[in-house]
C-alpha cells in the first residue's frame, strides 16, 4: 500500500461526492467514505500509513459520536414542534398586547375628554402620561418580530441537519414515541397553557361544558 | 412666528396603535388636524394630495421604509421643504446619520414622552 495514497483518495471521494451532491453533502455519506477507505487497508503497512490509519479512525469515531448526540437533540421535533409553536405564542403575545393597548387607549381618551370637560388640567396631565407608556406595544412588538426571525433562521438550521440525518431521525422518533407512557403524555398535554386564542374554550363553552356534567 | 395650530399634519406608522398615541400626543398641544397612512405609498400619495406643514413617520415599516419615504419627499420639487421628523425605536449612530444625510428635520427615539414631542416640534416649526 502506498502510505501518502490514503489521504489524497480520501480527498478525492469527498470531491467526487461534491460534485453529485452540491454542497449538501450529508455527515452520513462523509462517514461511509472514511470506512470504506479504511477498509481497503491490509496487508503491510508503513508508519505513516498507521499515522493515517489512526487519524481516520479517530475522524470516523468522532463523526459517529457526533452523529449520536445531535439525534438525541431530536432535531426532528424541534424544527416541527417546538419552533413553530414558540413562534404562534409570540404572535399571541402581540396580538393580545395590541387588544389591551387598544382598551387601555379607549378608556383613557374617555377620561382625558371628561379631564378637559371639567377643566382638570391634573387628569390630562396623567392622561399624557398613559399614552407615552402604551408606546411600549410598538417596542415590545419590533423586539419580538426580530425574536421571531432568530427563530426561522434556526428552523433552517435545524432542516439542514435533519435533512443531513434523514433515517436517523426518523428511528430516534419512534424509539422515543414507544418509550413515552400513554399516562404521561396525557398529563403533559394537560400543562400546555396559555392557548392560543383560536385553540381555547371561552369562558361561556366552559360553563356550558361544566353544567353538562350535571 | 408662531405655528399655525391648524395646519395639516401627517403621520406614518404601519402600527395603528403608535398612530393613535401620537395623534393623541398632539392633541394634547391642540394640534388637531392629524391625518394617518400606514405605509409609505399611501403617505406619498396623501402628501400629493394636501400640503401639509409637518410629516412625522416611523423608520421600521414594509415594503418602504421612513427612510425611503423620506428620500422621495426630498428628491420631489413639490413635496422637498415638507419638514418630516422620523420617530424610530432605530437608536444606532449609522441610522441618525443615514436620515440627516437624507434631509430628516429631526429625529425621536422610541420609547419617547410627551415633552420630547413639544421640544422637537418647537425645533423644527417654532414656538407655539
Amino acid at each position: 500500500m502506498n502510505g501518502s495514497a490514503q489521504p489524497i483518495d480520501f480527498e478525492s471521494r469527498v470531491e467526487e461526492l461534491k460534485k453529485e451532491r452540491g454542497d449538501h453533502v450529508s455527515i452520513a455519506e462523509v462517514a461511509e467514505v472514511v470506512e470504506s477507505i479504511m477498509a481497503t487497508i491490509e496487508g503491510d503497512v508503513t508508519g505513516l500509513d498507521l499515522r493515517v490509519y489512526k487519524e481516520l479512525d479517530s475522524i470516523a469515531h468522532y463523526i459517529q459520536a457526533a452523529k449520536s448526540e445531535i439525534v438525541e437533540l431530536c432535531p426532528d421535533d424541534i424544527r416541527e414542534q417546538h419552533l413553530p409553536a414558540a413562534s404562534d405564542e409570540f404572535d399571541a403575545i402581540v396580538k393580545a398586547t395590541e387588544e389591551a393597548t387598544g382598551n387601555i387607549l379607549d378608556a383613557a381618551e374617555k377620561i382625558d375628554n371628561e379631564g378637559n370637560r371639567l377643566g382638570l388640567k391634573e387628569i390630562s396631565d396623567q392622561v399624557i402620561r398613559i399614552f407615552e407608556a402604551c408606546s411600549f406595544q410598538d417596542i415590545t412588538g419590533q423586539r419580538i418580530s426580530k425574536v421571531v426571525g432568530t427563530l426561522k433562521h434556526i428552523e433552517e438550521r435545524v432542516d439542514r441537519l435533519v435533512h443531513a440525518f434523514g433515517a436517523q431521525m426518523q428511528g430516534k422518533k419512534m424509539r422515543q414515541e414507544q418509550s413515552e407512557s400513554a399516562t404521561e403524555d396525557w398529563e403533559k398535554s394537560l400543562l400546555s397553557s396559555p392557548q392560543l386564542p383560536t385553540e381555547a374554550n371561552k369562558q361561556a363553552e366552559i360553563d356550558a361544558l361544566l353544567a353538562s356534567f350535571d | 412666528m408662531a405655528v399655525d395650530k391648524s395646519m395639516p399634519i401627517l403621520i406614518v406608522d404601519d402600527y395603528k396603535t403608535m398612530l393613535r398615541i401620537i395623534r393623541n400626543l398632539l392633541g394634547q398641544l391642540e394640534l388637531n388636524n392629524v391625518e394617518e397612512a400606514t405605509d409609505g405609498a399611501s403617505a406619498l400619495e396623501k402628501m400629493r394630495n394636501t400640503d401639509f406643514g409637518l410629516v412625522i413617520s416611523d423608520w421600521n415599516m414594509e415594503p418602504m421604509t421612513g427612510l425611503q419615504l423620506l428620500r422621495e419627499v426630498r428628491g420631489d420639487d413639490k413635496l422637498k421643504n415638507t419638514p418630516f421628523i422620523m420617530i424610530t425605536a432605530e437608536s444606532k449612530t449609522e441610522n441618525v446619520i443615514a436620515a440627516k444625510e437624507a434631509g430628516v428635520s429631526n429625529y425621536i427615539v422610541k420609547p419617547f414622552n410627551a415633552e420630547t414631542l413639544r421640544s422637537k416640534l418647537v425645533s423644527v416649526l417654532g414656538d407655539f
